[in-house]
């Protein structure tokens, strides 16, 4: 690594040749990243465990369930009502969790927005809603199963945790960036917290918050499935996990992740459509 | 705005949202979901999480177990991230307008890209379960799949992003294609490209107790065993354990982001 010199025109290395990489901070870190990065996966594959593991037989047979599922797709335990009736049931998991979620989070939201809210509330709402994303969403179905009992009730209140703290982000993100213009207009003109609110904040965000909704229920949709699957909340989930590890289906386990596919491409695409028109530059978390 | 406009738009509102409720009490419907007991379920579930989750001594005598088992989940989803992102650099090179070979494999990477993703990561864990057994390797090539997916997507966008001024440049120089990509179009995009790979190792930490629980591997399998077996104290442990872990991570790399941005 070349020593940092202070000097004002040209890096030199300690022998006195001149640096031809310009080192700084950024560059350093990205290459320290990177390193490390690189050291731990070497290391994670010398940790695993192997145990009965023949490399050659699983992937053979993996080629030849692969094989069976996207070439063969069929349905056997169900009919196609019964599939479009559990396909109605991830939908309706995913609908509701939105719904009730961007409700609360919009409320909340409020609250976490560093120009429509006070310091401490702002700091007390952003670390809650921090240690509740960091639980992950299965988690909380799972506890929410014992404490309230199994049933739909249990995946709704669990994945409306994870939707609430996810648009309570966003949204608040939206409100912080209205005009200030706007606010101090409003404000000027003796307005009261709920009258700038519904007249300065709401008009100006409405169309990111429609957004963010959807985009996260295009999150919510494939966390239905795995719920489904993985937290016994049923829909086509369910039946992707029982054609799996109960019939061991693998032609009906095709279907399912045929019809799982459509339906998150649809979405996909409506919503990279929104992203493009309402969020110019990309999306992230 | 005109008077006859804001009649227009308080329509429209309107419309959308009843359409909307009726969405709702639709979904409702069909998944038996009664918002009444929704609510009255919810203190009491906040309730019984305070009176039974919490961590006892005899709890934290697991804590070796729990953590080597976090140990070896963070390690899965870090090694699934890093041999993603570096098939990704490849089907995103390949994807991109900026620098894509031919259409064909342009159409190709993103093609793939796009089943990869949609696909959701349990259908992949149940699919490789099947023959991979009950191991690490299943749980890493199911999130790897899923993660290549994912940031074949976002590499395209960086790199479509990448100013195109620098290409034109080294090509009005005579670079060749190899030149081009490595000291023009790699450069620019990759402080976004680490920031995009930090955010899909958090989310591969969480998404892995998902496989987990599935494919009995890692950190998930050790929750699912003691919430299976009723052992509250011990669940509280590794639920806490998971959200050090993420919380830490996420601190990282945010530094991380904040330096290279």
């Amino acid at each position: 690594m070349e020593t940092i010199v202070k000097s004002t025109y040209i890096k030199r290395k300690k022998n006195g040749s001149i640096s031809l990489r310009a080192g700084n901070k950024s560059k350093f870190v990205i290459r320290m990243t990177m390193i490390t990065l690189f050291v731990l996966t070497i290391a994670g594959f010398l940790l695993f465990d192997y145990t009965g593991l023949e490399i050659r037989t699983a992937v053979v047979e993996t080629a030849s369930n692969l094989y069976a599922m996207f070439f063969k797709p069929a349905l056997n335990h169900f009919t196609w009502a019964e599939a479009l009736y559990q396909i109605g049931v991830t939908m309706g998991l995913a609908v509701l969790s939105t719904i009730i979620g961007a409700v609360i989070a919009f409320f909340l939201a409020l609250t976490a927005a560093a120009n429509l809210s006070k310091e401490w509330v702002t700091k007390v709402v952003r670390v809650i809603v921090a240690f509740i994303r960091a639980v992950p969403t299965v988690l909380w179905v799972l506890i929410f199963a014992i404490a309230a009992g199994l049933g739909s009730e249990a995946a709704v209140l669990g994945m409306l945790f994870h939707s609430i703290a996810y648009l309570v982000k966003a949204f608040s993100e939206a409100f912080e960036e209205v005009d200030k213009g706007i606010l101090e207009a409003l404000r000027a003109a003796g307005s009261g917290w709920w009258h700038v609110v519904i007249h300065g904040i709401i008009p100006s965000t409405f169309t990111y918050l429609l957004s963010w909704t959807f985009l996260r229920f295009e999150i919510n949709f494939s966390v239905a499935v795995a719920m489904g699957a993985a937290a016994g909340a049923g829909g086509i989930g369910f039946e992707l996990f029982m054609a799996s590890g109960f019939y061991f289906d693998l032609n009906e386990v095709g279907f399912i992740t045929y019809a799982i596919l459509l339906i998150a491409i649809i979405l996909e695409v409506f919503s990279t459509q929104l992203k493009n028109r309402y969020f110019p530059s990309s999306v992230r978390n | 705005m005109s008077e006859k406009g804001m009649q227009k738009r308080k329509w429209q509102l309107t419309i959308a949202l009843l359409i909307i409720i009726a969405i709702t009490y639709l979904s409702a419907a069909i998944t038996n979901f009664n918002f009444m007991d929704g609510f009255a379920a919810f203190p009491e579930a906040i309730g019984w999480m305070f009176s039974n989750l919490f961590i006892t001594q005899e709890s934290l005598e697991r804590l070796p177990t729990i953590l080597d088992k976090l140990i070896e989940t963070i390690f899965m989803s870090i090694a699934a991230t890093t041999t993603a992102a570096i098939v990704s650099i490849f089907l995103g090179i390949m994807g991109s307008k900026t620098t894509s070979v031919n259409s064909l494999l342009s159409v190709f990477a993103r093609f793939i890209a796009s089943v990869s993703r949609n696909i959701p990561v349990v259908a992949w864990a149940l699919i490789l379960l099947l023959s991979f057994g009950q191991n690490s390797l299943t749980g890493y090539l199911a999130l790897f799949v899923g993660t290549v997916g994912f940031l074949t997507r976002v590499f395209i966008e960086s790199i479509d992003e990448a100013s195109p001024s620098a290409v034109e440049a080294l090509t009005a120089t005579g670079a060749t294609y190899f030149h081009i990509v490595n000291k023009a179009v790699i450069p620019q995009s990759l402080p976004q490209m680490i920031s995009w790979i930090l955010f899909m190792i958090e989310t591969n930490i969480r998404s892995s107790t998902l496989v987990g629980i599935l494919t009995g591997t890692g950190i998930g399998y050790t929750f699912d065993m003691y919430y299976k077996s009723m052992n509250y104290n011990a669940v509280a442990l590794v639920t806490f354990s998971i959200v050090l872990a993420v919380i830490i991570i996420e601190l990282m790399s945010n530094y991380i982001r904040k330096v290279i941005m």
